[in-house]
């Protein structure tokens, strides 16, 4: 048996994983997130098969207008487009859903099929709503970082600059951004952003969300600069590019991930309010928020157009929101800790 | 109390300055735009071209041509819309912010109200089906787009189910409150009710989570011992505390909330508010009127935050002295 | 001999985890007489602090299971109602907590934390209230009570705050006081005040005091009795002279031992119990918990030892020979070859 010894106790030491692995395995048990990421893969899949289901399923075109086209249902030939008989008999009515392969949602007031439009909309909502929240996690990454690490002078300028962005009401801000750069394209040195280009609402709504994302990040940098473990390396000597890559950095990561599903969620619907105002995704290009003010127009009358893609739009952002809680508690120790007990 | 309100103030009045600069370097300092063009408004003649040149001063430098531009704004109020010939910008929107006020404090009034009663409710059934059934209608509530919800909710009330179930909701619209509480009220109810839907749930989820984990500090477990009744540590000790959150929420959210959720929600409802203004001038391109909405609104941003700096100070004595 | 106020009769307190059963508490007993001081002594996880908590009822934990009696003034306060049981709370018993920034709810004034345990228990005005508040600050050495029972908490330092928590719990005169830790989160300055306060409080009230804390010395200062805990079990107790004196259980030599000596030659390295804890989620509890950390271990040391009583009132639960202890105790205090 053991013995009183005054050297110090040996304490055994388990093998643990590494923290991205233990994270990991914690997401793939989370049965919600799994799911909702299993729903999120199989839309960005279809929207990516748009070119696919417009040519072999739906046999219609998404994008030119088909103003006098007919198709057949049932051997019937039907047009696509009716003339209205309510009100003053001007105007059209589009054909209703179909529920079948040729125009599945109906068509919209240009006869176009709206479900192949909504695959390809789908596109380019999904592609902004992504493409901004990394652009805007990197932006916010590297501001955070910098100002919370270097303090002093450049954390000063930095923060009055991310205060100054974010006192303007985040929408307003998107929507003058929009407003002026839509009119005319910007030119920053040799880089042009056409009005046309969906490079520019990405850019917009990326800037725009970075003191939301920025500010923790660089309270989370401070506080761990003051760390015992940061203490100890800069007590040692360590320079300040290996304090970042080596202390800092691994454990300011797991927060800009956590933001990512987040963004991607809020920027989606940022950019669909947007295109709902007509100053975001531009025609002839789509997104869903454009489809939904498509069909306004339509709504007492052929409500799916306006209803369809807002469906889509909200169930990509609950499994983006679910996916994004998901991740941060495989991430949050102290949420691992209380779900353990 | 008053040192720390005078000092919110004065912040207040230096965010507001910032953001008018910024406003007037976006529309006007942009590259590659001609201001005048902009402000006379598309196919505007030569000699109203040229008024407009010498009226903001636009071959002067460009802190004389900002402070003219405020001159216009704020002192002279005399800016015109070009598009609109002759209609006076700041009455019009003078005009339109109190529909936007209804419309912004009366979905506040009753999301915070539902977020309190369901928050609490979560609280004290922790453990049972009630708990994630509240997180499930929050992280719907804020995934739903609200200009979709609200067209959903036209299409509802008033198409398909007006004769029936909805007969009594009126035609989309604007009713002062002048005309009697009930009508506006009638008008704004379904507005109210879409903007609420929104963040009732999110609300809910953060008191609650906010309230559960007080549940486990020490002065929960000393109100306890003090032999204080579960309801009254309930809502005097843990749902006091985790207000302060919610109040800091909503600062945050006012904020997005004017220049978007309530802007989206006022064009759906045909509510001739602040947003429906910005809208329709947006369509048109009309500057002037986009310029005036938007730092109206702005300043009205602003103000909210001042009153809930304030708020948070009342709620959270610790803050007082910062 | 008189009615003991606090009669706890083996209490067992556990915990049902994912993992297994987990217990804090280990069949304990014990008892405190009106006006007495009872030190409770352990280390973390020894079980002191739960083992009151769950007395009261204030552990807000569903997989928690609490068995045996406990006793107050005749009624078994771990059967008793929420009703019931909230009476007694802040009333009859207060209990004190170890950090006092924690312990009141930051938005509220001192003196509407006292007002409210008053109103809690009595039909009062708030007025009539707010006016013992004062009073009872001014009791416990807060200057200027007039003005300061509208600060808030984190406007005191921590010694007056733990003063406010103390003026709070004495507010309805309780026959015992349930100290957790009142010192362990201030400054030694402070503590020594902080006890002497308690000390004539008690004297003055007559109310008796359980005083949990980790520290030999704190219990030295104020307990007539002293109880030893470790590993949820009580390992020895008796009059506070006595056990200091003369102190029966290895683990308690070990305590006494890792006091720092104030006088005498300067050691070159400070006695500690090696070792670690025991973790609560062992199933094994049949032996002497201490045994593996104890030099003098043998096959002996299982089954569990019972606590037995050598010298009247004092009790320990060591299996080791009576009349050794002296000796082997010199032996335990000596110490071994330190490798160079």
């Amino acid at each position: 048996m053991t013995t009183l010894d005054t050297e110090r106790a040996e304490v055994p030491s388990s093998p643990t994983a590494g923290p991205w692995r233990t994270a990991w395995r914690d997401l793939r048990r989370n049965k919600v997130a799994m799911g909702s990421l299993v729903v999120l893969i199989i839309i960005v899949l279809a929207c990516i098969a748009a070119p696919l289901y417009e040519s072999s399923i739906a046999h219609t075109d998404a994008f030119t207008s088909n103003v006098a086209g007919t198709i057949t249902i049932n051997g019937q030939t039907v047009p696509v487009l009716e003339p209205s008989t309510e009100g003053l008999g001007l105007g059209v009515n589009p054909i209703a859903p179909t529920w079948t392969a040729q125009y599945f949602l109906g068509s919209d007031n240009q006869g176009r099929d709206v479900a192949s439009r909504i695959l390809y909309g789908g596109r380019n909502t999904l592609i902004i709503g992504f493409a901004s929240a990394i652009l805007c996690c990197v932006l916010a990454g590297i501001i955070g970082i910098v100002s919370g690490f270097f303090g002093r002078g450049v954390d000063a300028v930095l923060s009055r600059g991310l205060d100054v962005l974010w006192a303007f009401p985040v929408y307003l801000l998107a929507i003058c951004l929009s407003v002026v750069l839509i009119s005319s394209s910007l030119t920053i040195g040799p880089v042009t952003l056409s009005s046309a280009s969906i490079l520019l609402p990405i850019v917009i709504i990326g800037i725009v969300y970075v003191p939301y994302v920025a500010r923790p990040i660089r309270g989370q940098v401070m506080s761990l600069r003051e760390r015992e473990f940061v203490q100890a390396a800069v007590g040692a000597g360590a320079p300040d590019m290996r304090l970042l890559r080596r202390e800092i950095l691994p454990n300011v990561l797991p927060t800009i991930i956590v933001f990512l599903p987040l963004m991607a969620a809020i920027n989606m619907l940022t950019e669909a309010a947007l295109s709902f105002l007509s100053i975001g995704v531009q025609p002839p290009d789509s997104s869903w928020g454009t489809i939904v003010n498509d069909g306004v127009g339509l709504l007492y009358t052929r409500p799916w157009v306006a209803i369809a893609p807002g469906i889509l739009l909200a169930i990509t952002a609950v499994t983006l929101n679910l996916l994004g809680d998901g991740v941060r508690d495989a991430l949050d120790p102290k949420a691992r800790l209380r779900g353990a007990a | 109390m008053w040192r720390f309100a005078g000092k919110r103030a004065l912040a207040a009045l230096l965010v507001l300055f910032a953001i008018s600069v910024l406003v007037f370097l976006i529309f006007f300092a942009t590259p590659g735009i001609d201001p005048a063009a902009r402000i006379a408004g598309r196919n505007a003649s030569q000699e109203t071209l040229t008024q407009v040149r010498a009226s903001f001063g636009f071959d002067r430098p460009i802190w004389v041509q900002y402070g003219l531009m405020m001159q216009h704004l704020f002192i002279n109020r005399d800016l015109t819309s070009f598009v609109n010939r002759g209609s006076q910008v700041i009455p019009q929107v003078m005009q339109a912010i109190p529909v936007t006020l209804s419309l912004v404090f009366g979905a506040a009034l009753i999301w915070v109200v539902l977020a309190l009663i369901m928050g609490v409710a979560a609280t004290a059934a922790r453990g049972t089906v009630i708990d994630p059934l509240i997180l499930v209608i929050g992280v719907i509530g804020v995934s739903l787009p609200v200009f979709w919800l609200g067209e959903v909710v036209n299409l509802v009330t008033q198409s398909r189910l007006h004769d029936t179930v909805f007969a009594w909701v009126p035609q989309l619209g604007y009713v002062p409150l002048t005309d009697g509480v009930g009508p506006w009220a009638l008008h704004l109810l379904f507005p109210w009710l879409t903007l609420a839907v929104l963040y009732a749930g999110i609300y809910a989820r953060v008191l609650r989570s906010e309230m559960v984990a007080s549940m486990n500090e020490d002065y929960v477990r000393m109100a306890r011992a003090k032999g204080i009744g579960e309801t009254r540590v309930l809502i005097r000790h843990s749902l006091r505390t985790s207000m302060i959150s919610i109040v800091s929420l909503f600062g945050l959210d006012f904020g997005a909330l004017i220049g978007g959720a309530a802007l989206l929600t006022e064009v759906v409802f045909g509510l001739q508010g602040v947003g429906k203004l910005t809208y329709d001038s947006l369509q048109n391109f009309d500057l002037p009127v986009i310029l005036a909405c938007v730092l109206y609104a702005s300043f009205f941003v602003v103000l909210a935050n001042f009153i809930v700096d304030l708020l948070y100070a009342w709620l959270d004595p610790r803050v007082r002295h910062v | 001999m008189s009615e003991p106020l606090l009669d706890v009769r083996d209490l067992r307190v556990s915990f049902r985890t994912r993992t297994g059963v987990v217990t804090a508490v280990d069949g304990i007993s014990f008892t405190v007489g009106p006006g007495d001081v009872v030190g409770l002594v352990g280390e973390s996880g020894s079980g002191k602090s739960v083992s009151m908590l769950s007395v009261l009822g204030l552990i807000d934990n569903p997989n928690c299971v609490i068995e045996g009696q406990a006793l107050f003034k005749g009624r078994d306060l771990l059967t008793m109602s929420d009703d019931e049981l909230r009476a007694v709370r802040g009333q009859e018993i207060a209990m004190i907590f170890q950090d006092p920034m924690t312990a009141l709810t930051p938005v509220y004034t001192a003196g509407w934390h006292i007002s409210e345990q008053i109103r809690a228990h009595e039909k009062v005005s708030k007025k009539a209230a707010l006016a013992r508040a004062v009073q009872l600050l001014d009791a416990v050495g807060i200057p200027n009570a007039a003005d300061r029972v509208n600060s808030y908490p984190h406007e005191f330092s921590g010694g007056m705050r733990q003063r406010v928590v103390i003026a709070m719990a004495l507010s309805c005169n309780p026959s015992l006081l349930i100290a957790d830790e009142p010192t362990t989160a201030l400054d030694v300055t402070i503590q020594a005040q902080i006890l002497e306060l308690l000390k004539s409080l008690q004297s003055e009230f007559g109310s008796s005091i359980v005083l949990i804390t980790h520290d030999m010395g704190v219990v030295s200062q104020m307990s007539d009795r002293v109880m030893v805990m470790y590993g949820g079990r009580l390992a020895e107790a008796g009059p506070r002279r006595e056990v200091m004196r003369n102190p029966l259980h290895p683990y308690t030599w070990g305590l006494m031992a890792s006091i720092p000596p104030t006088d005498g030659t300067r050691v070159a390295r400070l006695a500690a119990i090696p070792g670690a804890p025991i973790s609560p989620g062992d199933p094994d509890r049949d032996h002497c918990l201490f045994s593996a950390r104890c030099r003098f271990v043998s096959d002996t040391c299982r089954p569990q030892p019972e606590l037995v009583e050598h010298i009247p009132g004092h009790f320990d639960s060591c299996v080791l020979p009576f009349a050794d202890r002296v000796e082997l105790r010199r032996q335990a205090m000596t110490p071994l070859e330190v490798a160079p």
